[in-house]
């Protein structure tokens, strides 16, 4: 696992609030409130999942990591060589240096490539940018990306519709490591796969990660995957943690009420592992009204008074040994 | 359980499906060559075809002129004026005993002109600032807007009957007016193309790497938005033909010396023309909607082969 | 026996001619659907399970039809074969919507957006069942409060689009029931939806099935999906039914290669980080360009000279599987 544990992403208190506008001056009516203050270290090497249904706000939380959306407050320290950087406030220049560090696999296989251009066309345009000059250089560095991700070289010619599902989103990773970044947020990189597929491309992911000593951050809402392949998870709700603990904790030693629903919640491929489903009344809440107090009080089974009226803070307990971080008021009381 | 055997009669499309069937179970379909999609969708749509056809046909005979004809379009024989067809002049002479038939393949040059002209023009400005501003939005993005909302509300036959007053009437002014006036449909028409595209991953990726906005706007986004510019463009010649045809019809358009299919129906505003010398504006008539239909067939053929959602 | 079994298909062809091309989506598929029980189909994407149930619907696109095989409805009236109808007659139209009822995927889609909801029970009820406009109204109200709606007589005059995912499926779900269907076709209903909301979909299809003993139909690729929901199990791929069986039989049995690399694929909640996955290698063949004989052989590891012809449909007790190797399968397992 993981030997000394270096902080390589430190978000404090981040909050992505989107406004809602309305009327012909547009006059800001209320927000829409997708990441509400979140606060974890990601260390070096590990893979966090980050799960959550929709409306959680893990998506919006990936790409402002990447600054593709601008998040309202809060800050995210970032190691650049020994230096923590605030990610939120790097000039251009800075700015420019850390795309090379930070980079993003999406989700839908039939988007993620530009149906115009040939695989060479679309992966050269970073190299480009990135200052690799002559054309034969950057051949050579697409064509060895294409051989780590299991594909051929001369598919680089080809255009993106001659390719299945499958090789897409190996042609995506391909892309997001022509750079050479040390964190990748893979937002739902494998959920519009078939089945099989799946594991290919988790199988592929698990074997560059160790070659290249990379970090993940797996954003979805399948549990199962995200069991298989992170070390650590993070279940969000409303734009808030609920819970942060290493992947057997959080399965072994289920704190926060929302978890224990949405692991009883999912179908098991295992007719030995039927366990009674805690169903959960009402539908995902919409993160522009957020309820008061604990976020989940209105939907929760074992909600008390406190619940409707404070915000649980994200509390460290042990486990095994181990970190294990919940919000939840019940847990507090014991 | 008795088995109903119903006799179905096999329509022509049962039949079309037979045929196929019986082709790929034999494996000659396998080794196809790829036939572009969208040129067999095209060849089988009859009016599209009919178009091209005519369209061609109608090219030749205007740019390929003097093969077809002897006479010069300016060569006034007042002597020979207002004759009918006859063996010397196919469609007969006008008032100033110029032939008719000279003059609609020489104007016919300058309203394909006009017209292909104004249309790859008020392109060229109207998607490169749809391009940007549907890609950038916000503050920019508003202001063309109310820009355009505003060329576009305004009645454009007098919009462009003030500026001919104004600027004065010559080819070239023609050209920038029927420009001036035509790139806000343009313009929207690409915003919106952008506005979809804007959301497909492959941009955010370009974003994540950090790379230029007019890089990704039209290098890459662009190519993907061309397919309904085209056929906007080939749609826009037919109307800018038939504007230029209307305003020299009513003499505001090209000057009166320069032959044109519009000032040649001008002589058409005299009644006993109108009664008595079917051939000044006749042919001419048909010839300017035998090309307007043609060009529409054709951006009809285009939008109905490249829609996805047509099967084929 | 016969009382069981409410829909059969045999054979079942169906080819598309799109492109200047024959498409041989399903190349021959049977199984049979029945009361009360739900029957899960469940293969990857291209398998030709959406196919085989809009082939039962008689909802096929124009450049489509159904070859070869019969689909055979038992009726109360008697045995009719859907494949023989003609596609909007009818007869057809009368069958679809009240007696096989079909959900789709994407809530958002398959409602109306300019209708009310409430317009649109009303219209499928109006349709098949002679009803005043007073009474119609009624008994909508009344479904959506038995498939979980709060506040029904206010919902029932709202439009989708003020209607969350889970509850426009809901609304789905009334709309198919509302003529009390003896099969009830879902294709893929959950897959668009948040997993505490796929819960208690599930939750709601388990009860009516039960209540009102409709044989269901669920079309899904998650293997979790039937655990938890099937009685029976039929796995696809690439246009062929590969094994039938209880999900006991299949799930804990599997005798088809394909089933068992399947299963061997998918990482289980529960197992842990240490679980072992194996993708399946190779990758799915092209239409255009089959293998001979079994559509899996390329990838298959008990792959033989045999397989060069199409295996026959063996069954035991009631476990059907088309692989000449099932006995080395099951002797690995």
């Amino acid at each position: 696992m993981l030997k000394e544990k270096q902080v390589l992403l430190s978000l404090r208190d981040v909050k992505t609030h989107f406004p809602i506008k309305k009327g012909i001056i547009k006059r800001v009516v209320g927000h829409v409130k997708a990441v509400d203050g979140v606060t974890i270290n990601i260390y070096r090497g590990e893979t966090i999942g980050l799960v959550g249904e929709s409306g959680c706000g893990k998506t919006t939380l990936g790409k402002s990591i990447l600054q593709l959306v601008d998040s309202s407050s809060g800050e995210m320290y970032y190691d650049f060589d020994g230096e923590m950087k605030d990610l939120t406030k790097l000039s251009n220049a800075e700015m420019n240096a850390a795309r090379k560090k930070l980079q993003i696999v999406f989700q839908d296989p039939h988007s993620s490539l530009n149906p115009s251009f040939t695989i060479f066309g679309s992966l050269q345009e970073p190299l480009k940018k990135f200052g690799v000059k002559s054309k034969a250089e950057r051949e050579k560095i697409i064509g060895d990306l294409l051989e780590a991700v299991n594909l051929r070289r001369e598919y680089m010619y080809r255009y993106p519709h001659e390719f299945s599902g499958g090789q897409r989103q190996r042609i995506g990773i391909a892309r997001a490591l022509c750079v050479n970044p040390e964190l990748i947020v893979c937002d739902e990189a494998v959920s519009a796969l078939d089945v099989s597929i799946q594991a290919q491309v988790l199988n592929l992911m698990q074997k560059i990660k160790e070659e290249r000593n990379l970090t993940y951050i797996f954003i979805t809402h399948d549990l199962s995957v995200v069991e298989y392949i992170s070390d650590r998870i993070a279940v969000m709700y409303l734009g808030r943690i609920v819970e942060l603990a290493y992947s057997e904790d959080l399965y072994a030693n289920t704190k926060h009420p929302y978890t224990r629903a949405l692991l009883s919640a999912i179908p098991v491929a295992d007719l030995d592992k039927k366990s009674k489903r805690i169903i959960l009344e009402g539908d995902v809440p919409s993160p522009v009204n957020p309820p008061s107090g604990c976020p989940f009080h209105p939907r929760c089974p074992e909600a008390i008074e406190k619940c409707k009226m404070d915000v649980p803070k994200l509390v460290e307990y042990t486990t095994n040994g181990r970190t294990h971080y919940a919000s939840c008021h019940l847990l507090e009381c014991k | 359980m008795e088995k109903s055997v119903v006799y179905k009669r096999k329509t022509k499309l049962d039949k079309k499906m037979d045929k196929l069937r019986v082709l790929e179970e034999s494996g000659a379909l396998k080794n196809q060559k790829k036939v572009n999609r969208y040129l067999r969708k095209f060849k089988n749509n009859k009016l599209a075809v009919a178009g091209v056809i005519v369209f061609i046909i109608i090219l030749i005979l205007c740019f390929a002129a003097p093969l077809f004809t002897k006479y010069d379009p300016g060569a006034i024989d007042v002597l020979n004026r207002l004759q009918e067809p006859s063996k010397s002049h196919i469609l007969g002479t006008d008032k100033l005993g110029r032939d008719v038939f000279t003059r609609i393949l020489y104007g016919g040059r300058v309203s394909i002109v006009v017209g292909l002209g104004s249309a790859l023009g008020a392109a060229a400005i109207g998607v490169s600032l749809g391009c940007y501003a549907g890609y950038k939005g916000g503050f920019l993005d508003n202001v063309i807007m109310r820009i355009s909302e505003l060329m576009m509300s305004f009645p454009r036959i007098i919009l462009v009957l003030l500026l001919v007053t104004i600027v004065g009437q010559s080819l070239n002014n023609l050209l920038i007016i029927f420009i001036c006036t035509g790139w806000a449909s343009m313009y929207r028409m690409a915003r919106a193309q952008m506005l979809s595209l804007r959301e497909e991953e492959y941009v955010q990726a370009l974003k994540a790497f950090g790379i230029n906005d007019f890089v990704i706007a039209f290098k890459h986004m662009l190519p993907n938005a061309l397919g309904p510019i085209a056929v906007n463009i080939t749609l826009s010649t037919a109307m800018f033909i038939l504007q230029e045809t209307s305003l020299s019809y009513l003499g505001l358009g090209v000057p009166l010396d320069i032959s044109t299919w519009g000032n040649i129906l001008n002589a058409a505003q005299d009644l006993r023309i109108l009664r008595e010398c079917y051939w000044m504006w006749l042919p001419v008539g048909i010839i300017i909607s035998l090309f307007v239909l043609s060009v529409n067939f054709i951006g009809d053929g285009l939008r109905d082969s490249t829609d996805p959602t047509q099967q084929g | 026996m016969k009382n069981d079994v409410v829909l059969s298909v045999k054979n079942l062809k169906t080819f598309f001619y799109t492109n200047q091309r024959c498409n041989k989506a399903v190349n021959g598929v049977s199984f049979d659907i029945k009361r009360g029980k739900t029957l899960c189909i469940v293969g990857e994407s291209g398998c030709g399970k959406s196919v085989t149930a809009t082939s039962i619907m008689r909802l096929l696109p124009k450049l489509s039809r159904i070859e070869e095989g019969e689909i055979v409805y038992h009726s109360s009236k008697g045995d009719i074969r859907l494949d023989t109808l003609k596609k909007n007659g009818k007869e057809m139209r009368q069958i679809r919507g009240s007696e096989i009822a079909m959900i789709f995927q994407d809530p958002m889609t398959s409602l109306n957006p300019v209708y009310t909801v409430g317009f649109q029970v009303i219209e499928n009820l109006k349709n098949h069942r002679k009803m005043s406009k007073k009474a119609a109204k009624s008994e909508a109200i009344r479904l959506l409060k038995d498939m979980g709606i709060p506040l029904p007589e206010q919902r029932v005059d709202e439009y989708p689009h003020q209607y969350s995912g889970g509850m426009r499926q809901r609304a789905m779900i009334a709309m198919a029931m509302s003529c009390n269907p003896k099969v009830l076709i879902a294709d893929e209903p959950t897959t668009a939806l948040d997993v505490t909301i796929q819960a208690q979909i599930f939750e709601l299809m388990d009860k009516l099935k039960k209540e009102n003993d409709t044989a269901v139909m669920m079309i899904t690729h998650d293997m979790g999906v039937v655990a938890e929901m099937a009685d029976d199990v039929a796995v696809m791929y690439m246009g062929n039914v590969v094994e039938t069986g209880s999900v006991d039989q299949v799930l804990r049995k599997p005798s088809h290669p394909y089933t068992r690399a399947l299963l061997e694929s998918i990482p289980v909640l529960g197992r842990g980080k240490n679980q072992v996955i194996e993708p399946i290698r190779g990758v799915t063949p092209d239409p255009f360009d089959r293998p001979e004989g079994c559509q899996f052989g390329p990838r298959c590891d008990y792959y033989c000279d045999k397989c060069k012809t199409m295996p026959d449909e063996i069954t035991i007790d009631g476990h059907m599987v088309r692989c000449w190797n099932y006995k080395e399968v099951l002797k690995d397992a």
